[in-house]
């Protein structure tokens, strides 16, 4: 018989906001953490894109000095997250080795990597600083948290692109039944607001190039949509068993229902148009939440604000809800907070959870023409739920054709 | 011109500091790197490279093993400057 899995910490550093509280209330007052890049090398790279959502209090403002020389900007966010989730657990009493961490990045120490090439190349390799490699290898930030948090039941990273911290916090499912371990960090961060990752993105077309209107560039499911936004920060879920939970006397935000990944086996970059591997990521958490679709009443989207992604991920809802849809109440937060790559999974689950929590789902912002092509009900401001039992679920989709889903679920004793 | 031990150790103990976070002030010459301070292998080695920009000499690698303690590193920068 499965174990009952809980959540019971939540912690992030966003563009909304420096910890969970303030995203929260900064996204239901549908506000946008967009904003324009006061770099000096947006004009020294000629950066065609020259805004994203940058956290909103720099990670410098939090850490010690120490960390901050110690660790790529990645982890510095992930170590913020993960202390934060961890207090709001209750700093849970339990064994190292029955603790683990389950936490990704998508891309990696993209800053680290590429300060230490120019240091090479202008000062040489003795001036390359020692902490490279760890500070740039992606199970960094993963590795951090473990140290921080004394975690010794295995630090694992998952990488999928934008659907890294969704399968991180899937990964934790099969940990937590395993039996071996009785808590998880789950999550994910991104610190890619770099000239390199953001002129790639924009070579590839898959960026908003609204220059001159930066906090309604992100607007999924708009007619007028034109590419995704970038985002950076980090957010973090204690998980456990409802078990441990419940001797510890822990407060229970929601039950982790489900959640699985598959892949498309398509194309590199470009979701299958069918959607048959996301509606079966979907299938397949929700049959393993014991539910049936017409449980379903709320859905963090994927949605980007691409113009292929979005569609791409309609085609695969219809696939998967038929008319049901059109009673789910969905949602798309990248408008507020532009997509945090490898660490949009963990902060849109953290939306999800709260959702069904503080039962209000938070807005989808910049809406102002609905893609008549894509018919759902797009909650545009906060949104109560009526009582009962919610069983919300939370997509991500990532380039290499990977498909991960969560379900969260109100929780009952 | 050549610097004294006393410039050279508050420097030392700043760039120390920066590095590692312990107070300047515990940064003293008879105070051994590993034992006293702790410092590993890899904070040794930054420090070593953040000395030889603020004090313009060369500390090689081969000689950083035998700077054990503060007053080792310290007079190996004032005969070298």
């Amino acid at each position: 018989m499965a174990k009952k899995l809980v959540v019971t910490g939540l912690g992030a550093t966003t563009p909304l906001g420096g910890d969970v509280a303030t995203t929260w209330k900064n996204l239901l007052a549908g506000k946008s953490g967009i904003t324009t890049l006061d770099k000096e090398w947006i004009a020294k790279y000629e950066v065609p894109v020259t805004f994203a959502g940058q956290a909103a209090v720099p990670a410098s403002e939090v850490l010690a000095i120490q960390e901050v020389k110690r660790l790529d900007p990645s982890s510095q966010f992930a170590l913020i997250a993960a202390r934060e989730a961890w207090a709001d657990a209750g700093s849970p009493e339990v064994s190292p080795e029955r603790l683990s961490v389950e936490f990704s990045t998508g891309i990696g120490g993209v800053w680290t990597l590429l300060d230490a090439f120019e240091t090479l190349q202008t000062r040489g390799p003795r001036r390359v600083l020692p902490m490279t490699v760890p500070m740039l290898m992606p199970n960094g930030p993963a590795a951090a948290i473990g140290m921080d948090l004394s975690a010794r039941g295995g630090v694992r990273t998952s990488v999928s692109a934008c659907a890294s911290s969704t399968e991180a916090i899937s990964n934790a499912i099969t940990r937590l039944q395993s039996g071996e371990i009785d808590v998880v960090i789950a999550g994910g961060c991104e610190a890619a607001i770099h000239p390199l990752p953001l002129s790639a993105f924009a070579a590839m077309h898959a960026l908003s190039r609204r220059n001159d209107d930066p906090t309604t560039a992100s607007r999924p499911y708009d007619t007028n949509r034109d590419g995704f936004v970038m985002g950076e920060g980090g957010a973090a879920l204690v998980i456990e068993t409802e078990e441990h939970a419940k001797a510890r006397g822990a407060r229970i935000y929601a039950e982790l229902a489900g959640g699985a990944v598959t892949s498309d086996a398509y194309n590199i970059t470009a979701p299958d148009p069918e959607g048959s591997g996301a509606a079966r990521a979907m299938l397949s958490t929700i049959a393993q939440a014991g539910a049936k679709i017409e449980d379903v009443l709320h859905i963090n989207a994927h949605a980007t604000s691409t113009a292929v992604g979005d569609i791409a991920e309609y085609n695969a809802l219809r696939r998967v809800f038929g008319d049901h849809l059109d009673k789910i109440a969905i949602t798309a937060t990248k408008s507020s907070t532009g997509h945090l790559l490898g660490g949009a999974g963990a902060i849109e689950a953290i939306f999800t959870i709260l959702a069904i929590y503080e039962r209000t789902i938070p807005p989808t912002i910049n809406l102002f023409d609905q893609d008549p092509a894509i018919p759902l009900d797009v909650v545009t401001s906060p949104r109560k739920i009526p009582a009962g039992p919610i069983l919300a679920i939370s997509n991500s989709f990532g380039f290499g054709g990977h498909n991960a889903v969560v379900a969260f679920r109100s929780y009952e004793s | 011109m050549a610097l004294t031990q006393a410039d050279v150790l508050s420097g030392l103990a700043e760039i120390v500091n920066e590095e590692t976070g312990i107070a300047a002030s515990d940064v003293q010459l008879e105070k051994h790197f590993t034992n006293d301070l702790d410092i590993d292998s890899i904070s040794m080695m930054t420090i070593v490279v953040n000395a030889e920009d603020k004090f313009g000499v060369k500390i090689p690698d081969e000689e950083v093993k035998n700077l054990e303690t503060v007053g080792d590193a310290v007079n190996f920068i004032v005969s070298a400057s």
